[in-house]
């Protein structure tokens, strides 16, 4: 039998992308009802001066029981959409990075395009808590590419749902809300490299206790995430700082250079163990949106940067360090021009 | 090369000193880092990375839970070194 000789007759044309890219809008979403410490203390048999001490977490928002991470990051996206001067038929893309989506499939960014009045491409991804950085990563890498103009990228969490609210290592750690932001052609480079990178040998550090399959067939009650808070600590803070000055020095950017450092709103003493690790000059502004937020895993990152932006806390076209880390065990991190 | 359990014990209580600001005259052997020293467990991994680096050795996540005392640690460093 004779191998068959391509035609060579057709030749593809190739996408045609920006030179550079850029976070054009955020916007975020916040469920009204906050639940302070109080409220949850009782189940773990814990203090609010005991959780606060651990995770500097005061309070956070909880969705209501009807209303979904679709719903949360429609209302995320249109702040964004505002912010970036833009009309959602403007959208090819819509990237939403979540783990908290209670659909094994389909996947939320459809339904959320739907509801945005658009039929653009639209995908989740699962990176946990470092979500959003991966998906800013993709965004860029497809205005650049060529597949995308504009790409709307959400990190939204429904964390409410999937928290054993009896499990004193991880009951008062998580919330709720969405993060959004467009990511748009660019005169200059205003994305930088983004510096990621997984150590799946960790898996077990965050999980979802067992898997649908072993719940269907044992009987095993609803699988809440569980963390092994010690190793994640050790591994977010030595671990990523070093994580955080490649994405620098792959920007071209020294520290002294930034405007703000957005990390991943994990926990308040890994913030400030990584700034001691990272020697991060004192007039550098820093996401600290966990104290009434917390943990809001893929959503974290670009809910801080919305609040530094709209409270004045950084200024808007400055440079911002941002690392997303969580379970997988995933992380990325990059320098971006704020919007 | 390996140091004294002496000297082991003053390096660790440095460490802990560092991380809580308590005494170094008040890490002793005996004492419970949660109980007595009130140390969490967020401030107990700083202090075993602190002490792997000052002391070149390894402990791992899962030794972690059973170092109780200081002195449990001070023999686990000493082990390890050796």
């Amino acid at each position: 039998m004779t191998t068959p000789a391509p035609k060579g007759t057709g030749t593809i044309t190739a996408p045609a992308g920006a030179t550079f890219s850029r976070i054009l809008g955020v916007g975020g979403y916040r469920p009204e009802r906050v639940v302070w410490n109080a409220e949850l203390v009782e189940a773990i048999d814990s203090s609010d001066e005991w959780i606060q001490e651990r995770s500097g977490i005061k309070s956070r928002r909880f969705a209501a029981k009807d209303e979904s991470v679709v719903d949360m990051s429609v209302a995320a996206s249109h702040e964004a959409l505002a912010m970036a001067g833009l009309e959602a038929s403007a959208i090819d893309a819509v990237i939403v990075a979540t783990v908290t989506h209670p659909f094994q499939t389909p996947a939320a960014a459809p339904i959320v395009a739907d509801r945005l009045g658009i039929q653009a491409a639209a995908f989740d991804i699962s990176a946990a808590c470092a979500g959003y950085c991966h998906a800013i990563s993709l965004a860029s890498d497809m205005v650049r590419g060529g597949s995308a103009r504009h790409v709307l990228v959400i990190g939204v969490e429904k964390l409410s749902d999937f928290t054993d609210l009896n499990d004193r290592g991880s009951a008062f750690i998580f919330g709720d809300g969405a993060g959004a932001a467009i990511v748009g052609p660019s005169d200059t480079p205003a994305i930088g490299p983004t510096v990621w990178g997984s150590d799946g040998a960790q898996w077990k550090a965050i999980s979802q206790r067992d898997s649908w399959v072993d719940v269907r067939d044992q009987d095993l009650g609803w699988p809440a995430i569980g963390m092994a808070g010690q190793t994640v600590f050790r591994w977010a803070v030595w671990g990523m700082a070093p994580v955080a000055l490649k994405a620098l020095d792959a920007a071209g950017v020294r520290p002294e250079d930034l405007d703000a450092f957005i990390p991943h709103q994990a926990n308040m003493r890994i913030i400030d163990a990584m700034i001691k690790q990272l020697k991060l000059p004192s007039d550098i502004a820093v996401a600290r949106d966990i104290a009434d937020t917390a943990n809001t895993s893929a959503a974290s990152v670009p809910l801080a940067t919305e609040r530094m932006l709209r409270e004045g806390e950084a200024p808007r076209g400055g440079l911002a360090l941002q690392i997303g880390f969580g379970a997988g065990l995933v992380y990325a991190a990059q320098v971006i021009v704020l919007p | 090369m390996a140091q004294s359990e002496q000297e082991i014990l003053e390096g660790l209580a440095e460490i802990v000193n560092e991380e809580t600001g308590l005494d170094t005259d008040s890490v002793q052997s005996d004492k419970s880092f949660t109980d007595d020293l009130d140390i969490d467990s967020l401030s107990m991994m700083t202090i075993v990375v602190n002490a792997e680096e000052k002391f070149g050795v390894r402990i791992p996540d899962d030794e972690v839970k059973n170092l109780k005392t200081v002195g449990d640690a001070v023999s686990f460093i000493s082990k390890s070194q050796s």
